[in-house]
């Protein structure tokens, strides 16, 4: 049997560092959480953890990845952690009785590693929270997260979110600095406070998911590698917590959103707006794994909260097989609880195009037009955006062109700046067929 | 990125039953993947002997019953994997043949979603 020999043969003489480096970034959050659990600190997990890649870098090529890589590195981690609480010995007693009792766990478990998977699991789950922890800004939840629970290296940070390898850097550093000084423990919370770090949680990991899905910045309208990495969290996440509703329910979101991937941009580059794609393109494996998430965060009771109420919507588009099969009425009736759970400007916009759907544009206008003076939308492309199209169903062209002229000075994405302002063409050649 | 993780065998060679000890540490190992977000369809093929094959050749369809002759088949289980990138369907692809004790898989990247 003949077979294309290159890879191969690349590979079977040891492992090559793009090997080391993957199999470090796959256990990385476990080796991190693991070691913040011995030192109580991430910051300093993360460096143990990065030593522990150097190690792996210098012997694996000899040794061969070892069986069990993600204890290996937790391992001489570990070995770090007490060579660094040593050195620091003089400066605080506390560090050497925890540099003790570290020697004494790590001789104990030196071989024979600690591989309970519960304990892991919680390790993780405690990362994931810490990562997320609301003292944090935003942009420094996500930039943590990506690097200490997704494992990616600053230099693919930076590069999936267009800013320089220095700002992420400095951006981790601070974040870590912030954990440290504010004392935030390594811990799952309990209790009330555990509802409102859950919420950080899950905004983090969909914070994400929309950079990659609806690109602020930059040339091309999608990075779906952002959404891979977002809906990853998202299951690894309810692998840890399946008890908790809303997880389930962003994951529902996050699968079935991400099914349209393919059909959102046209051949150039150009996005195509949800009713008009081709849903042939759009990914039944994606969707339902969204139905059966979806499924989940109702069966738990949680088919009336934010994430899940918007899974539902997507979910109504992706039950419908051609754009004029969906359920308006149904999504309609979706979008008015969701206004009243989790009430918002861009939640009644949204209202306001189904509403359109299921009963008309100027019913639809109307509510847009309860917007107008909304502070929050003041800068918002999607509001002369939805305006300008209600304009045009109900015939008001030119009314129509300014609004989609206004969308294009407001958005700061090239392709969604090319597609308003062809819908003002567009709505103008009509306007002037109308006239003649 | 996405790709299909499949083992490749000679089914005329007689392979004894997994012992339940390996059956369980695959199912471990199975679910260890799926958690971590990697595999997100898998499944069993069937001998050949229950397959068909079915061909179309200058406007006629052969449909032939299983087995079929190939040195080399799909044996057993193939798994959907969404991995960042090749390098990590290989590593997941390692831990799996070391589960199962040997053999041949491949990996072939599948098209879409991305």
């Amino acid at each position: 049997m003949i077979d294309g020999p290159t890879r191969d043969d690349r590979r079977v003489s040891g492992d090559t560092r793009a090997v080391i480096e993957t199999v470090v970034r796959i256990e990385f959050a476990r080796v991190v959480g693991g070691l913040a659990r011995y030192t109580g600190d991430v910051g300093v997990a993360e460096e143990l953890a990065q030593d522990a890649l150097v190690a792996a870098l210098e012997q694996w090529p000899r040794t061969g990845t070892p069986p069990n890589p993600g204890a290996w590195l937790t391992t001489v981690g570990k070995r770090r952690a007490i060579d660094r609480y040593r050195r620091q010995r003089t400066l605080a007693d506390k560090y050497g009785e925890i540099g003790r009792d570290l020697a004494e766990e790590v001789a104990a478990s030196e071989l024979e590693v600690d591989d309970a998977h519960r304990q892991i699991d919680d390790d993780i789950l405690r990362l994931i929270f810490t990562a997320c922890h609301p003292v944090l800004a935003a942009a420094a939840r996500v930039a943590l997260t990506l690097r200490m629970v997704g494992g990616l290296t600053t230099t693919e940070i930076a590069r999936a979110h267009l800013v320089s390898e220095a700002t992420i850097a400095q951006r981790i550093v601070r974040a870590k600095k912030t954990l440290a000084a504010a004392e935030v423990r390594f811990e799952v919370p309990i209790g009330d406070d555990r509802r409102v770090r859950l919420t950080s949680v899950l905004g983090v990991i969909y914070l994400i998911f929309n950079e990659g899905y609806s690109a602020t910045a930059g040339d091309d309208w999608m990075r779906p590698e952002l959404c891979v990495e977002a809906v990853r969290l998202g299951r690894m996440l309810v692998a840890l917590m399946p008890e908790e509703s809303e997880a389930h329910g962003l994951v529902a979101l996050m699968e079935i959103q991400f099914s349209r991937v393919a059909a959102r941009t046209g051949s150039n580059g150009e996005p195509i707006l949800l009713l008009e794609q081709n849903r042939a393109r759009w990914d039944r494996l994606l969707i339902n794994r969204g139905f059966a998430a979806l499924d989940r965060a109702v069966a738990l009771g949680g088919q009336h909260r934010p994430y899940a109420l918007q899974a539902e919507i997507a979910a109504c588009h992706a039950r419908a097989p051609r754009a004029e099969d969906t359920n308006w009425s149904r999504l309609a009736s979706a979008y008015d609880v969701l206004a009243i759970v989790s009430p918002s400007p861009v939640v009644e916009l949204n209202r306001a195009v189904a509403v359109s759907m299921a009963i008309g544009p100027q019913a639809g206008l109307d509510i847009v037009d309860t917007l107008l003076g909304d502070r929050t939308l003041a800068g918002y492309h999607l509001l002369p955006s939805v305006r300008g199209d209600l304009l045009g169903k109900l015939g008001r062209f030119e009314e129509a062109a300014v609004e989609f002229d206004r969308a294009a000075t407001l958005t700061n994405n090239a392709r969604e700046h090319e597609l308003s302002m062809q819908r003002a063409r567009d709505a103008r050649a009509l306007a002037s067929r109308v006239n003649r | 990125m996405r790709f299909l993780g499949y083992t490749l065998g000679d089914e005329s060679v007689p392979m004894p039953p997994p012992t339940p000890e390996l059956m369980e540490e695959m199912g471990r190992f199975m679910e260890e993947a799926t958690r971590a977000g990697v595999i997100v369809a898998t499944g069993g093929i069937a001998p050949t002997s229950m397959g068909v094959k079915i061909t179309l050749q200058d406007g006629e369809f052969t449909v032939v019953d299983g087995p079929f002759a190939e040195a080399k088949e799909l044996i057993g289980g193939w798994a959907l994997m969404e991995t960042r990138d090749l390098d990590e369907a290989i590593e997941w692809t390692k831990r799996f043949l070391r589960v199962a004790g040997g053999g041949e898989s491949r990996v072939r990247p599948v098209f879409g979603p991305e």
